[in-house]
């Protein structure tokens, strides 16, 4: 009920992550299209708004359907948790079933209105008090009677008059293509003062859900796509990534690695709220430097979660005891969660929200993440990245440790995409190679960066036993490990070769 | 004698289009189905739940209720020819009987 002279206010709607790219939420006591191609989660969109309100503000609400019976939507809704029934009884939720009607023979003669449309979305607002409105969706209006003329018309008249009424509306309508036209009939963005388009683009053989508010009239939002997911028993989820700020606070208390030797290459240990990426060729060690991190925080009574993408539990378990690390015991001290997806199972959305509840719900003190480059293999390089982000930047705002590892295409240096992505974004980055010397692979691992703290800057050679890794002294006489294009300095070999030999005889 | 012909029109107040459907419909009754009829005339925004409980979407609106089958039209009514024909409506010869 926003007089014209004041500023816009925003309705915080409750979709997660919406509100904070709409800077605030939907313009209060307006109009506004979400236009989406077929399977975009145009009705999800459209029913979440009410039952938002519904839950988290009370507020009660009206669903205007054009196209599904109520009784299709509110089974169709019923996987995502609303109890609409129960609302509908609750007077919290309307139907006005504006649906076609079977088996009926329509005749049209002469000028007409939807006067009779708009006397029943009245009727309903007032027999629940309602403040907000869905009307799902238009373009099926459009299709039944054609004259986009009289149709454009009325719905102006239903926009105003739900203005003056001061409810806060969504109206979906149908696109036919991801980037083209607003929506399918050329006069549906006209109705509303701002519009909202959501996308389900097919990239590289891959489903990307992206929603973007193209307008907003007279106030500000966020620009650009931005990914979402459909979560069961929870609806949509966007995830606001450009939104992210860089507000984290640094801590200088320091963590075990879980290794003493590293701990003191690190200066300390790793900090309390540190980003460490390991990355690594495969069998170069990572799997034990999480597991290492993993019982070095649970000796400190610290809660550790581990996600595991590219081995079993089973595996993942037996490779710990071969290390001397009991997880059965530290899972059934309620020190340890471990959690083993394959990436293929789900969306890199969906994988980043299961994480992201399960933090939440675990509250572990450090995160562990082998390997976060397991999830490349089933994303694209635009989507991959916002995941990588995302991920990192919700670790940090919490003051959580976490450890990510990344696996290296190449044996013998190299970097990977991961990398790429989050080294700025990471406090500390350690590096694990192959090193060959005369025929025999050996291991050797750096700390290139050590965010707020001085650190041992040599490659230093380790060794994997029964009681898991161990660091030794600084290669010699190696030049180039980290690139993979391993020179050994000439003077030198002749003295470790002539060493060697008379070791041997 | 009972009516042979029901007929119901929803209408939204005083509009202009609502006063020609009324106008319309009763000319034609009156010309082709005097005393034949029953016409109820219902004002929506008197009656919002009689609307919901119809489905009515756009007025004026006229349903024919009996004979079956049950038939709508939606408009103005302001063409005669073609609401007999869409009401599928043919009135009685005078000379025939049963």
């Amino acid at each position: 009920m926003a007089s014209p002279l004041q500023p816009i206010e925003k309705l915080r709607i409750g979709i997660p992550g919406f509100d904070s790219i709409a800077d605030g939420g939907l313009p209060q006591g307006r109009m506004t299209l979400v236009a989406g191609s077929a399977g975009s989660g145009k009705t999800i969109f459209a029913a979440q708004f009410l039952a938002t309100g519904i839950i988290e503000q009370g507020q009660a609400g009206v669903f205007v359907t054009f196209e599904e019976t109520p009784a299709e939507v509110r089974k169709n809704l019923i996987s995502l948790g609303w109890p609409i029934q129960e609302w509908e009884a609750n007077n919290q939720w309307v139907f006005v079933d504006v649906s076609p009607q079977p088996g009926e023979d329509t005749v049209i003669i002469g000028d007409y209105d939807l006067g009779a449309l708009l006397a029943r979305i009245e009727h309903a607002i007032k027999k629940v008090g309602a403040s907000r409105l869905a009307m799902d969706t238009i373009s099926a209006i459009f299709a039944q009677f054609q004259d986009t003329r009289i149709i454009r018309r009325e719905l102006h008249r239903i926009a105003s008059a739900l203005k003056q009424m001061g409810i806060t509306a969504v109206m979906t309508a149908e696109r036919i293509e991801e980037y083209g036209e607003i929506a399918r009939y050329g006069v549906e963005e006209f109705v509303a003062d701002n519009v909202i388009i959501i996308r389900n683009v097919l990239e590289e053989e891959k489903r990307r859900r992206t929603l973007e508010i193209l307008k907003f009239r007279g106030t500000s939002h966020k620009k650009g796509e931005f990914p979402f997911t459909i979560a069961p028993g929870e609806g949509i989820v966007i995830i606001p990534l450009s939104a992210i700020e860089l507000k984290q606070r640094s801590s200088n208390v320091r963590i075990s690695s879980g290794n003493a030797d590293m701990d003191q290459m690190c200066g300390g240990g790793f900090f309390r709220d540190a980003i460490i990426l390991v990355s690594g060729a495969t069998g170069t060690g990572k799997t034990l430097m999480t597991t290492e991190f993993i019982a070095g925080g649970t000796k400190n009574d610290e809660r550790c979660l581990l996600f595991a993408y590219e081995e079993s539990r089973d595996q993942l378990f037996r490779n710990a005891t071969g290390w001397g690390i009991d997880y059965e015991k530290m899972e059934e001290e309620g020190k340890l969660r471990v959690v083993c997806t394959y990436p293929e199972v789900a969306s890199l959305e969906d994988h980043l929200i299961r994480i992201k509840s399960e933090i939440e719900s675990f509250q572990p003190n450090r995160v562990a993440i082998d390997s976060l480059s397991a999830l490349e293999r089933i994303s694209t390089f635009k989507s991959y990245r916002e995941f990588v982000l995302g991920i990192t930047s919700f670790i940090k705002d919490r003051e959580t440790a976490g450890l990510f590892t990344s696996t290296t295409p190449a044996l013998l240096g190299g970097t990977s995409i991961t990398e790429a992505h989050i080294s700025t974004i990471t406090d500390s980055i350690i590096i694990l190679r192959y090193v060959e010397i005369f025929g025999e692979m050996r291991r050797g691992l750096t700390v290139l960066k050590m965010r707020g703290s001085s650190h041992d800057k040599g490659i230093r050679e380790f060794v994997i036993d029964g009681q898991g890794m161990h660091i030794g002294k600084a290669f010699r006489n190696i030049a180039g490990i980290l690139s993979g294009n391993i020179v050994h300095i000439e003077s030198s070999i002749n003295d470790n070769r002539l060493g060697g030999m008379f070791q041997e005889d | 004698m009972q009516e042979k012909y029901v007929l119901r029109l929803y209408i939204t107040g005083k509009t202009p289009r609502s006063e020609m459907a009324i106008s319309m419909l009763r000319r034609i009754c009156d010309e082709d189905f005097k005393g034949q009829y029953q016409l109820n005339v219902i004002d929506i925004l008197e009656h919002p739940q009689l609307a919901e409980d119809e489905k009515i979407l756009a007025t004026p609106t006229l349903i024919k209720v009996l004979p079956q089958p049950l038939r709508r039209i939606i408009g103005d009514l302001s063409n005669r020819e073609k609401v007999l024909f869409g009401l599928d409506l043919h009135p009685y010869p005078t000379q025939g009987d049963s």
